[in-house]
């Protein structure tokens, strides 16, 4: 077994540097498309840096789960990040796990994450909890139908194989499973990151919000890991969307050149991919909570129409 | 070294019977009955682990060691005890789990010093050990059912043994009634199996009846026979397994019994039903026909999902622990299902993958219900409650309790990188490969159970961030709760024994993956822990080549050096930052109160009313006002979610008996000359008959 340390390390700066860097640039567009000046793309940056010298304030009520909940959503979802391959065909951790690690990994980030909101005994934390742990729980099997089907293709849950058998000769494109699973994966990932229609990423003190009320009592550097963690899940998110049904421009070595251009592959898709959630934002309201379910089992349905496909066209 | 296990398997047999026989002696001195009793199962369990292990890891594994525990006081009875491979890994998930109950119950029945008998208590719990070992190692059908009755009639009393409540001695009436239902179809299906071995061989001796001869039985039975069979043993083992619909008996049960009670039955007791699954459908029943696998593989789904949704809606802890059981069951279910299709369709590799996926999470789940169980003991030994909606802050009042707890939250809800997560990678694994093994549409069962699995994991996380986060988080919503302490060290030693008990099987599959080897050759004749590891042994895989990948330990291991990070973000910026404890944000109001906090029916309610077709939640909200509904006076409120199983097939069941008894009644006139006139009726038609 060879642990790659030099791709590890990069990978981990690289996410570090890019996620933030993502969410700015997704409130900045949303905002120049709503006629507003809206922040500048660096700010998150900014604000990582002020939580980070900020004092806490904690919850004469939290525990140590409270404490320990930042740390765990950090690391979760630096090392789902790890798993997905970015930039090269194999990802630097694919031996430790692949899609069904990446899918746990992020369970248990949300785990602590909403246990973290309840801790502090006010109600919008719990609120939060509430409705994140529901949400994920009827996300969860589009998610996993939408990944089967392209794991079932590949025959693999091996992120960096399928996506290596995504550059073969055998991979179809604009294979209809493949385009419904995409587009169930999409609706998952506007859960998933708290995007319009299902969160407001915007929202702050109103009954509405789901990942915001969990966070409402963290404070200082807990803050900036909570974000930050919850940055970089977006843009692994992003990336496996991205990587497994569109695995084209993925360096196949690490000389320099094959990575440089891997990397402006890799920006452009998820530029591209950014500028379709901006749109989506932008253009629909923020769905009644109960309505959430009926966007989810859209998601679901195409997953199993996906699945379906690939028994009938095969 | 052959006899090793045999001679430990013995005494571990003795010990049992010896504390069973200690309690009973001590009824007088609750110290010594403790002591003992408690004791001596300890002690019993630990020899128990070592003839497991000894048999496990040494011999081959066809090998079975077998001998007589009584000369047969009754013709035809022979009470022969034998070890194989697949008994001795049931008896080494009962010796743990044993091991760790029965010291957490020394310090746990102190509560009952001066209320009960702790005697009694003692002398049926080793009862219950004693009658569950023979279940696991009984070699013959005659010796199996009376193991299997003595393990229902003890676990019976032991569930009523706070009788003196309504509640509990309901439960117990339910729980004796269903488990003879079951048991009953399990003596069906046994003289089945005789009457085939009787017609196959002509012998109708005690050997017709040995577990021996049983062996592949089912590939000399006609279809019909070998199909009924199938049907009554899921029927009578699915009863004690807690399968839906066959459940209600379980979160009726589980819950009313003392803790240290509750966690065996729900760790150990229900495995018994998994058990004889086991032994039946791969070791009786022959070759599999695809609907027996397509059976038992929707069984599992539908158990599993309805389970957990059931769980979500209980704010009793113990009750939500147990509806907990049906899901894990349901999952247990889904590998054993997927491994009988898999035999059926020739794939006895994948078979073996998927059976193993089965019975790892049957020790999981044994692993981490037992320590859930306990964790709820400490809980309801601190506070006198179980309802979670008086529980909260209980993590700051018992810190070692929380932490274990929480331990086996993550592990139940298959996060990585604890043991849950492993055996539903496992079983995960074998559904996604299933669907290439057939070309018919039903291979859309296994991404589509997958899926089912998937919803299953994610409700289960959101049933345990209730569980925990209400129990163990925020401000305590009673006196009780915050004047709670901390466990005594034997109940917490109990609970960390489990506790690394789970990490062990989470961090470390390859090395335990080496145990199945044996009960696998046995049932499948394959061995796959070579196949299932990869890199030097470390990393467990999928069975296939490119199959795929997880290894726990190298995630556990970067999860904490990947804490550098953060750690070197706090050198840079934060060193200078200050920690302040302040009051939580209330809006501006005077404080926030313990009422103001979310509830664990509150915490449910999406998902009620997401699946309210299933639940019919019902509410009833009664206010009293004087001038506007905007300033109530007082407000009364009342919810209720339906059982549906219950009130749509138990009670319509239970009526139409009742009502068939009354009717039975009128020939039951109490008149000599109307019996002599039915005896005369059926001497005549046995004569017609027999024309």
């Amino acid at each position: 077994m060879n642990l790659d340390l030099i791709a590890i390390v990069l990978q981990t700066v690289l996410l570090l540097v890019l996620a933030p860097l993502v969410s700015g640039c997704i409130k900045n567009w949303k905002a120049k498309l709503q006629n507003r000046r809206g922040p500048r793309i660096w700010q998150p940056y900014f604000d990582i840096v002020k939580f980070l010298r900020k004092d806490m304030v904690i919850s004469e009520h939290a525990s140590w789960v409270f404490s320990a909940a930042p740390y765990v959503v950090f690391i979760s979802s630096l090392l789902v990040g790890l798993m997905v391959p970015m930039l090269t065909t194999q990802a630097p951790l694919s031996l430790f796990g692949g899609a069904l690690a990446v899918i746990g990994l992020l369970a248990l980030g949300r785990f602590f994450l909403a246990l973290g909101g309840l801790d502090p005994a006010s109600a919008f934390g719990g609120m939060g909890s509430s409705r994140e742990m529901t949400i994920a729980a009827i996300a969860e099997p589009a998610l996993m139908l939408a990944i089967f089907t392209v794991a079932i293709t590949a025959g693999s849950t091996d992120l960096s194989h399928i996506v290596a058998v995504g550059q073969g000769p055998t991979w179809k494109l604009l294979n209809p499973a493949h385009l419904m699973a995409f587009a169930a994966l999409f609706i998952v990932l506007l859960a998933e990151t708290g995007r319009i229609p299902v969160d407001n990423p915007a929202t702050h003190l109103e009954l509405t919000m789901i990942h915001e009320a969990m966070l409402l009592e963290y404070s200082g550097r807990y803050l900036a890991f909570m974000e930050w963690g919850a940055s970089i899940k977006q843009l692994m998110l992003m990336t496996l969307l991205v990587n497994i049904f569109l695995p084209v421009g993925l360096a196949a070595d690490s000389s320099m050149a094959s990575l440089g251009l891997a990397l402006g592959v890799f920006l452009f898709k998820i530029v591209v991919l950014s500028g379709a959630v901006v749109v989506v934002e932008t253009v629909n309201a923020k769905l009644r909570l109960f309505r959430v379910p009926d966007l989810l089992s859209a998601a679901f349905v195409l997953a199993t129409l996906a699945l379906l496909s690939t028994f009938l066209f095969q | 070294m052959e006899h090793l296990p045999n001679f430990l398997l013995s005494l571990a047999l003795g010990g049992y019977v010896f504390g069973s026989f200690c309690g009973l002696l001590c009824l007088r001195h609750e110290k010594a009955a403790n002591g003992l009793a408690f004791g001596l199962a300890s002690a019993s369990a630990l020899t128990g682990i070592g003839a497991a292990l000894a048999f496990l890891l040494g011999g081959s594994a066809t090998q079975t060691v077998s001998f007589n525990l009584l000369p047969p006081l009754i013709p035809y009875v022979q009470f022969a005890v034998r070890l194989d491979a697949l008994g001795a890994f049931f008896v080494l998930v009962l010796s743990v789990v044993a091991l760790a109950i029965s010291i957490f119950s020394l310090g746990y029945v102190r509560g009952f010093y001066g209320r009960k008998s702790v005697g009694v208590l003692g002398a049926f719990y080793n009862a219950l050990l004693l009658a569950t070992t023979l279940v696991f190692t009984a070699g013959n059908a005659f010796f199996f059912l009376i193991a299997w009755e003595i393990m229902a009639l003890t676990a019976y009393c032991l569930v009523s043994f706070e009788h003196e409540k309504d509640e509990t001695r309901r439960a117990g009436v339910l729980y004796f009634v269903m488990s003879h239902i079951g048991t009953g179809c399990i003596m069906l299906g046994f003289l089945l199996l005789f009457q085939a071995f009787g017609q196959a061989s002509g012998d109708y001796g005690p050997a017709a009846y040995s577990f021996e001869n049983f062996h592949s039985l089912g590939e000399k039975m006609a279809a019909g026979p070998r199909n009924a069979a199938f049907l009554l043993f899921l029927v009578g083992f699915g009863v004690k397994a807690g399968i839906v619909p066959l459940h209600p008996w379980l979160p009726a049960a589980h819950p009313v019994a003392p803790s240290n009670v509750s966690a065996f039955l729900s760790g150990v007791l229900i495995k018994t039903g998994i058990y004889g699954m086991t032994r039946v459908f791969f070791d009786f029943l022959g070759a599999p026909p695809m609907w027996w696998g397509a059976t038992v593989l929707s069984v599992g789904t539908v158990s599993a999902v309805l389970g957990v949704l059931y769980a979500l809606m209980q704010h009793d802890l113990k009750r939500l622990l147990a509806y907990h059981s049906i899901e894990n069951i349901g999952i247990i279910l889904m590998g054993f299902g997927a491994s009988l299709l898999f035999l059926h369709s020739g794939h006895p590799l994948l078979a073996t993958l998927a059976l193993v996926a089965g019975l790892y999470h049957t020790i999981n789940h044994a692993m981490f219900k037992a320590l859930l169980f306990l964790g709820a003991g400490a809980v309801l030994h601190a506070t006198h409650t179980r309802d979670m909606e008086h529980l909260g802050g209980l993590a700051k009042r018992m810190p070692k309790t929380a932490f274990f707890f929480l331990i086996g939250a993550v592990a139940i809800s298959a996060l990585p990188p604890l043991n849950g997560f492993v055996s539903e990678w496992l079983t995960y694994q074998s559904l996604l490969q299933g669907f290439g093994t057939t070309t018919s549409l039903f291979r859309l069962m296994f991404p589509l159970s997958g899926a089912m699995l998937a919803l299953t994991g994610a409700l289960a996380a959101a049933c345990f961030v209730k569980a925990f986060g209400i129990t163990f988080l925020a401000q305590p919503r009673s006196d009780h709760a915050a004047h709670a302490h901390e466990a005594s060290p034997t109940m917490l030693v109990g609970q960390g024994i489990l506790t690394a008990v789970c990490v062990f099987l989470g961090l470390f599959p390859t090395l335990f993956l080496r145990l199945l080897d044996p009960v696998t050759s046995q049932l499948t004749s394959h061995e796959i822990s070579n196949q299932l590891s990869t890199a030097n042994g470390l990393v467990l895989s999928g069975g296939v080549p490119d199959g795929g990948t997880v290894w726990t330990l190298g995630i556990a291991v970067l999860g904490v050096c990947l804490l550098a990070v953060p750690f070197l973000f706090w050198l840079f910026f934060a060193r200078g930052s200050k920690v302040r404890i302040g009051p939580t944000w209330d809006c501006g109001l005077k404080g926030l109160t313990p009422k103001m906090e979310y509830t664990a029916t509150g915490f449910s309610k999406p998902i009620r009313m997401i699946f309210k077709a299933l639940f019919r939640p019902r509410r009833e909200v009664q206010r009293e006002y004087d001038y506007s509904p905007y300033f109530t006076k007082t407000l009364r409120f009342e919810a209720h979610v339906e059982e549906v199983f219950e009130t749509r097939i138990y009670r319509p069941l239970n009526r139409m008996v009742l009502r068939l008894s009354r009717r039975m009644r009128a020939l039951q006139a109490g008149s000599i000359q109307a019996y002599l006139i039915y005896i005369f009726i059926t001497l005549l038609l046995l004569l017609l008959f027999a024309l």
